[in-house]
């Protein structure tokens, strides 16, 4: 192991004297921490809505109002007919259109029924269908307001109080930031390392390494820890950062994620290592990375949850390293989970990571 | 005992369609300049990949520093130094950073070793702070031999290190390797495609298509031409050369320089019969001389007598 201090020495040098990596290696997760959680978000708000007010009474007007004070819509226009309303839908300046029908407040007042008409932009599946509630319910709330005005008493069979568990706020951000972590990993702890060992056979370099007594497993290690280094510093570093901007710290321990990152980091820098040992150029290892690491996005969970695929979908994420990091990860920082009950994310994730690295080492050659 | 020996080396690529080494035996003895000279794709890279473990031959044995190049291979990287064809040190590292890893890698120092490269490495020490990648081409090189010397080997694989290097740096790099056996009786391996570096070695081995065709002195290989080789020249060269050889009696023409190098039958056509047969084809200015034959002559004529 004597030439280990001066292989890594090299390759770190090697790694500051890089115009652009170092710069990416910071401006990467700032971007997953600072930009992404407020953007990546499912919530629906701001939709646009135009409203077609053919009663112009007191009581279609007062509904108007309601529906341009919710937090949820913009009122965009409010149009002569349906018509001008369309148009606008057409050309993609709202996504709703309400029509409140001729003889509403008479309707209203005569026999308390009346209709009011949602037309839906529904090219956006979950946009549509949340919308649609969200303006159902402010419809229903100004149903029974109006009934208590008359003095009418109003049904109330069940009452729902909903109480959020874990994130009582149903912020986004906080189940989006561990998960980014995890990801934000995978490019870099995962790609480095799949393109330094090939760009040392790109660039003729390795042969004058391989002619010198330096070990297989020297090598190895020199190209890893670098790696394994930086993995722990933006796993910090990323904390940090979702500490100071978004004001969320882990509910669990903070030592426990770190034990997690680091078998995570393991499993993901020795397949970037194999995919680099098995390609010939650059190239060729970029786009088996960027295979492998989009695949483990999409099936991680990130997106769209592991529970709600269908059932052949939810085996296949097993194989996925990134699922059990991200639902480890989830769970630490939202829900104090311990050492023990993350037994069942831990254990795979051990194994992917004795897998991954026995496969870098087995599948590196000094010669030919 | 000779400090490489090979023994029928055999290598095929391409899953056995390409054969680039077809049984190929010599040995180097300790202290000695060995040259392998052959064209692009003789099979050279390969027998050098082979020696410096490297690359693993089909069959044959080869031995460097009486260790195995299969089953020693460990050892035999602590004592040779090896520089590729192509510039393959750190270019994001400095001149100096780079020969202090592979002093490093090598558990040496620069200092404990200075005396093996001074000589060269001396030359581009005002330099040392500037990145490999920023140096020129003949700079490049005295870092990369810098390189593979600074471990004090017994032997140096030098693979094409004059390709692609102006004629002022060949020659001066010639010169270093002379001073190198000199001074230290370092055994060097080297190859080469260019004819005229053979007589700087002490023996050289002419390779083509994967096969020795000779191995000895340059002075031996050129006196063993056995025949008279004659430059002809006329006003019409290209013609020329395409009338040689439709000539009866002329064994083989080959352009070389300014005039064209031929062998001639001496039973079957003389030099005035040869000088009138060119002048009833439309040459002027016919001149024909006795020439000196150069390595470059005797590769042609064995390559011929391989083809054939």
């Amino acid at each position: 192991m004597s030439a280990l201090p001066y292989l890594l020495a090299k390759e770190f040098k090697q790694l500051f004297r890089n115009r652009l990596l170092p710069v990416i290696i910071v401006l990467l997760p700032v971007a997953m921490m600072n930009v992404v959680p407020r953007i990546a978000t499912q919530e629906v708000r701001n939709l646009n809505i135009a409203v077609v007010d053919l009663d112009h009474s007191t009581l279609s007007s007062r509904l108007t109002r309601k529906l341009q004070a919710s937090e949820c819509f913009n009122l965009y226009a409010t149009c002569r007919d349906y018509g001008t309303a369309y148009d606008l839908l057409e050309e993609g300046s709202v996504d709703f259109i309400v029509t409140i029908g001729g003889g509403f407040e008479h309707n209203l007042n005569r026999s308390s029924e009346t209709d009011v008409m949602v037309s839906v932009n529904a090219v956006n599946g979950m946009k549509g269908g949340l919308g649609n509630s969200y303006l159902a319910q402010i419809v229903t709330q100004y149903a029974r307001e109006l009934n208590s005005e008359k003095g009418v008493a109003t049904r109330r069979p069940i009452s729902v109080e909903p109480r959020y568990l874990y994130n009582s706020a149903l912020d986004y951000k906080p189940y989006m930031i561990p998960a980014l972590m995890a990801m934000t990993l995978a490019l870099l702890v995962g790609f480095l390392p799949a393109l330094n060992v090939v760009g040392e056979k790109e660039r003729g370099t390795i042969e004058q390494i391989n002619v010198t007594p330096i070990s297989k497993i020297e090598l190895i290690l020199s190209k890893m820890i670098p790696y394994w280094i930086i993995g722990v510093f933006i796993v910090g570093f990323s904390m940090l950062m979702a500490w100071q901007i978004h004001g969320g710290v882990p509910a669990g321990s903070v030592c426990l994620i770190l034990l997690f990152s680091m078998v995570y980091i393991l499993t993901i820098s020795s397949l970037g290592l194999t995919v680099s040992n098995y390609s010939d150029n650059m190239r060729q290892a970029a786009i088996v990375m960027f295979f492998f690491v989009v695949i483990f996005i999409m099936t991680s969970g990130l997106i769209s949850p592991v529970a709600s695929m269908p059932g052949w979908a939810q085996e296949t994420t097993r194989l996925n390293p990134l699922r059990y990091i991200i639902a480890a990860m989830r769970d630490i920082y939202l829900k104090d989970s311990t050492f023990v009950q993350l037994l069942p994310q831990f254990v795979p994730l051990c194994i992917y990571g004795l897998a991954a690295s026995l496969w870098a080492v087995i599948s590196f050659r000094k010669n030919s | 005992m000779p400090i490489v020996r090979v023994e029928n080396l055999r290598k095929r690529y391409g899953r056995g369609r390409v054969e680039a080494l077809r049984g190929v035996t010599f040995d180097v003895e300790e202290g000695e300049i060995f040259g392998l000279i052959g064209p692009d794709g003789a099979g050279k890279t390969t027998l050098f990949r082979i020696l410096t473990t490297l690359l693993l031959a089909d069959s044959g044995d080869a031995e460097v520093d009486g260790m195995d190049v299969r089953k020693d291979y460990k050892a035999i990287r602590r004592h040779i130094g090896y520089m590729p064809g192509r510039f393959s040190l750190y270019q994001d590292l400095t001149v100096e950073e780079n020969l202090s890893f592979f002093a490093s890698v090598f558990e040496t120092t620069i200092e404990e070793n200075y005396h093996l490269v001074e000589d060269i490495y001396g030359q581009i020490e005002p330099f040392k702070g500037r990145r490999a990648g920023k140096l020129s081409g003949g700079m490049k090189q005295k870092l990369a031999l810098s390189c593979a010397l600074i471990h004090s080997p017994r032997v140096l694989f030098l693979d094409e290190p004059t390709t692609g290097v102006d004629p002022v740096s060949r020659r001066e790099f010639w010169e270093m390797l002379r001073r190198l056996k000199e001074r230290f009786g370092l055994s060097i391996i080297v190859s080469t495609p260019y004819m005229d570096e053979a007589v700087r070695c002490d023996r050289i081995g002419l390779i083509e298509e994967g096969r020795l065709l000779t191995i000895d002195t340059p002075s031996g290989i050129v006196g063993s031409y056995g025949q008279t080789l004659w430059a002809v020249r006329s006003d019409k060269m290209h013609k020329l050369l395409t009338d040689l050889r439709g000539i009866g009696g002329v064994r083989t023409a080959f352009a070389f320089g300014e005039s064209h190098h031929a062998t001639i039958d001496p039973k079957a056509l003389d030099m005035a019969a040869l000088r009138d047969r060119l002048k009833g084809l439309g040459h002027v200015g016919i001149s024909i001389e006795e020439a000196e034959p150069t390595i470059e002559d005797c590769f042609m004529s064995l390559q011929k007598g391989i083809k054939k």
